[in-house]
């Protein structure tokens, strides 16, 4: 498209908000009772990322990776393509963060020292949202029906990957947050063009995630140094 | 270049007899009053008025009720008059939503199909219009475009092939949202279109400068996309009463008195305002009867919605 930047997002949307939520009703329907396995999973990543430790580490990296591919398949390029020509791109992008979640699970070193106290925090507080953002969905009026479960949905998904990355001792595992945050931004550009309420929530745990990130880091570079 | 063959051929009408049946009962019932009608300039072909866009209301995807929803406003609208569906390949699952729909309500052979070209490559411009093409079920489309002037450079000259061999009626060009006005000028005045779609409204009237004036000046039809501004103008219009002097042209709501500023002016063809509802396609189409505005009733008509 000519001139695209001239463009407002809105401008660009391709569907209305009542298309876009169906979208989680009808795959909810599909695949029920998968998303109580789902829910499931979450707990376990929780109480993976509250222990802490390599082996907890890995695990919890090979199901992040798990939904991610599932989400790729099932969500982008199986049920949001039809009404989003680049939900296509988004798979692909889906994918490849499983990919990557794989590699970190089998090779990824770890580090003996702690996790930041706050950056463990919020990390845990972003998979705590992870777990209850099916709530939003009867909370905004939309009912159970159309809620967005982790490892079914792709923005609680994202959140709780970006939770368990800042809880990690991963080394080197920052760039593993930049499709997550990517996604984040991505989903909350498309509910602000709907004029969702909630477009403001993944941008934002995405924004401070990333900054919580390299703040941490630039802390431990210094006390290195020192 | 310039001339084509009336579209209701003896064969057509006789067609479109034999097909009545399989429209169902709902189109057997009474008819409401036709809407008035505009030459094309190229062909002398009239269509109605007030047609259907499908931009973000029939991307439904692959949800049957959705589906069957967007097949009720399809029937609806040639129930009422309607013929022309405008659609683009850009719109997601629009095309295949509009071929599902006309396969429910038994495929009207008033139909004046509409689509674009949208593809950066002019190569592969003839396989994209044949995929649309298949997704609507239809054996050519009426009106080809080529869409945000996309490679109009390339395309044009596939589209004057493919009018000429007969595989489409009619060739244009769009662009929205007021863009690019200046390259659509160009093209109107150097090329032999047939249609050129654009937006204008109420509020976005730019093109009664000269764009307006320049399809008239070419014998270039015009379809009017976003008449009602993607549904913000009558947002805004809808929080005050409509005035007492809309009923001297018989309009009954905001989006009649929208749409008959916009069909009013000699210059257009037809506009696509696009729906999900029945009762707004039906709305829609009653705008193109009645009476309409003369001009100084068109500049009350702004004036009025500028001083909102």
């Amino acid at each position: 498209m000519s001139e695209w930047w001239t463009y407002n997002l809105r401008d660009l949307l391709l569907f209305s908000q009542r298309t876009y939520y169906r979208l989680f009703e009808l795959h909810n329907q599909e695949w029920w009772p998968l998303q109580l396995m789902m829910l499931a999973l979450g707990a376990v990543l929780f109480v993976l990322a509250w222990r802490g430790g390599e082996r907890a580490g890995r695990a919890l990296l090979v199901i992040l990776a798990v939904c991610w591919l599932w989400v790729a398949w099932a969500w982008h390029a199986q049920r949001y393509a039809p009404i989003n020509w680049a939900a296509g791109y988004f798979a692909w992008a889906w994918g490849v963060q499983a990919v990557l979640l794989g590699a970190a699970a089998l090779w990824g070193r770890f580090d003996a020292a702690p996790v930041n106290r706050w950056q463990r925090g919020f990390g845990l507080a972003l998979l705590v949202l992870a777990l209850v953002y099916p709530l939003l969905s009867p909370v905004l009026g939309r009912g159970w029906a159309q809620a967005e479960v982790f490892g079914m949905a792709p923005d609680p998904t994202a959140l709780a990957t970006l939770g368990a990355l800042l809880v990690l001792r991963l080394r080197h595992g920052g760039w593993l947050l930049g499709i997550p945050v990517a996604a984040c931004l991505v989903s909350g550009a498309t509910l602000w063009a709907m004029a969702s309420p909630e477009f403001w929530i993944a941008p934002l745990a995405a924004v401070l995630a990333a900054a919580c990130t390299l703040a941490c880091r630039a802390r431990r570079s210094a006390s290195a140094t020192v | 270049m310039k001339s084509h063959p009336p579209n209701l051929t003896r064969r057509r009408l006789l067609a479109s007899l034999a097909a009545a049946p399989l429209l169902g009962p709902a189109l057997a019932q009474a008819q409401p009053a036709r809407p008035a009608t505009r030459a094309i300039p190229s062909s002398g072909e009239a269509i109605p008025l007030v047609g259907l866009g499908s931009w973000i209301t029939f991307n439904v995807g692959n949800d049957r009720a959705a589906r069957d929803a967007s097949a009720e406003v399809m029937r609806a609208f040639f129930q009422a008059g309607g013929r022309l569906i405008d659609s683009s390949p850009m719109y997601g699952s629009a095309q295949d939503v509009i071929g599902y729909g006309l396969d429910k309500i038994g495929r009207p052979p008033s139909l004046f199909a509409a689509d674009k070209v949208w593809i950066s490559d002019g190569d592969q411009g003839r396989a994209q219009m044949d995929t649309s093409r298949r997704l609507w079920g239809v054996p050519r489309f009426d009106l080809m475009q080529v869409h945000n002037l996309l490679s109009w450079e390339t395309h044009l000259p596939t589209l004057f092939a493919m009018k000429a061999a007969g595989q489409l009626r009619y060739v244009g060009i769009t662009t929205s949202h007021g863009r690019r006005h200046g390259d659509l000028e160009r093209i109107m005045a150097s090329q032999p279109i047939d249609f050129v779609q654009l937006t204008y409204n109420l509020v976005d009237r730019e093109v009664e400068q000269r764009l307006l004036p320049l399809a008239r000046e070419r014998g270039i039809a015009v379809l009017v996309n976003r008449p009602f501004q993607q549904g913000a103008l009558l947002d805004r219009l809808a929080r005050r009463p409509l005035p007492p002097w809309a009923s001297d042209i018989d309009c009954t709501s905001w989006a009649q008195f929208a749409l008959k500023f916009v069909i009013s002016h000699p210059a257009v063809t037809c506009a696509i305002p696009a729906t999900t509802r029945v009762d707004h396609v039906r709305e829609n189409l009653a705008a193109a009867g009645g009476r309409m505005p003369d001009a100084a009733m068109r500049a009350r008509m702004a004036a009025f919605v500028a001083g909102r």
